[in-house]
């Protein structure tokens, strides 16, 4: 075998790679935009949404679940990815505990500045530069998680 | 032409960003497998930042298998700028009366814009605290309970998954608490 040929299907899944991670940036590109034009990423709607004032983001939430879950069920039954694997979803850990306290933690952050971490990058591309101090320190929180999780209850 | 500026720089109804919401599940498991959730990414950028010496073994992993999600990320930020900055609703969201006087309520006038002046002016220590605390909150919570609203809310409800239903059920305890009793105390200081 020649040296040619035998780097062709390694600059081929180089290729690919590279359009790739390209793929996800528009895939990024779109949810961002979705998250700013449908105003999830808004701060009023956030706390209309926690007082229960207005259906928004209770509809907003609830139909991308429909939607969610009936386009990724015929996706998962009948389809297969863009390379023909089986789709793969991958089941997160049996348990309550963490998702009570973590969740629970999480929603009272989610509750004070309104964001969550979607909204968080969104918010700094529109040029909300207070959002650069939201993730600093959701930064150190995480870090914070990473030295505390063996004493942690999950 | 300025129906078509108008057109660009309105918002979206709620049936129209639902499902668009919701699609991104699928359309991620057929691009490569993956799973939509956003949070990741902060332990991605402690997995980076942090020097090798001084890191916890949960961010001892190959970082590099992920830059996709971090291209996700770095894609959420072009959105912002394209739908928030060029495209950006010069008009104030449409909020209920309720929603509004809620909103008045804690000392915040609506203007044009995402996130109100008020919380967005850091010369203010109130806004500094809130701020803080609230992103803490975020990256400690995310990670403990394993996800955010994009990972639980959104892929664990869509994929029928119970330990999402208890932390989407967690998420809203906690924002509900904090939107109605700490946000109105911490207000006070902005």
């Amino acid at each position: 075998m020649t040296a040619a040929a035998s780097s062709r299907p390694a600059q081929a899944s180089a290729a690919r790679q590279a359009t790739g991670l390209l793929t996800y940036l528009l895939v990024g590109l779109y949810f961002g935009t979705v998250l700013v034009k449908s105003e999830a990423a808004s701060w009023y709607r956030i706390q209309e949404m926690f007082r229960f004032q207005d259906i928004h983001m209770f509809g907003l939430i609830g139909s991308a679940v429909l939607t969610g879950l009936v386009t990724t069920t015929l996706l998962r039954r009948f389809g297969r990815t863009r390379d023909g694997e089986a789709v793969h979803v991958t089941d997160k850990e049996p348990g309550w505990k963490r998702y009570v306290l973590g969740g629970g933690t999480f929603g009272v952050g989610w509750g004070l500045a309104g964001v969550c971490p979607g909204p968080v990058f969104a918010l700094l591309g529109s040029g909300v530069w207070g959002m650069l101090v939201v993730l600093a320190f959701a930064l150190l929180g995480t870090y914070l998680y990473g030295v505390l999780r063996d004493k942690l209850p999950h | 032409m300025n129906d078509l500026l108008h057109l660009l720089q309105s918002p979206w109804p709620w049936w129209v960003g639902g499902p668009l919401i919701g699609l991104t599940v699928p359309l991620l498991l057929w691009l490569g497998n993956k799973s939509f959730g956003i949070s990741s990414n902060l332990r991605h950028g402690c997995a980076i930042l942090l020097p090798e010496q001084a890191k916890p073994s949960f961010f001892r992993y190959d970082w590099r298998k992920e830059k996709w999600n971090l291209m996700f990320a770095a894609g959420l930020v072009l959105g912002g700028l394209l739908a928030g900055g060029v495209f950006a609703n010069p008009e104030p969201s449409a909020l209920s009366e309720g929603g509004l006087r809620a909103v008045q309520s804690l000392g915040v006038e609506l203007r044009p814009g995402l996130v109100p002046a008020e919380l967005q002016d850091l010369s203010r220590p109130g806004v500094w605290l809130i701020l803080a605390l609230s992103g803490l909150l975020v990256g400690f919570g995310t990670r403990y309970g394993g996800g955010c609203t994009s990972g639980h809310a959104i892929t664990g409800l869509s994929t029928l998954q119970k330990p999402s239903l208890i932390a989407t059920a967690a998420f809203f305890a906690g924002g509900i608490l904090s939107a109605n009793l700490l946000l109105p105390l911490l207000m006070r200081f902005v």
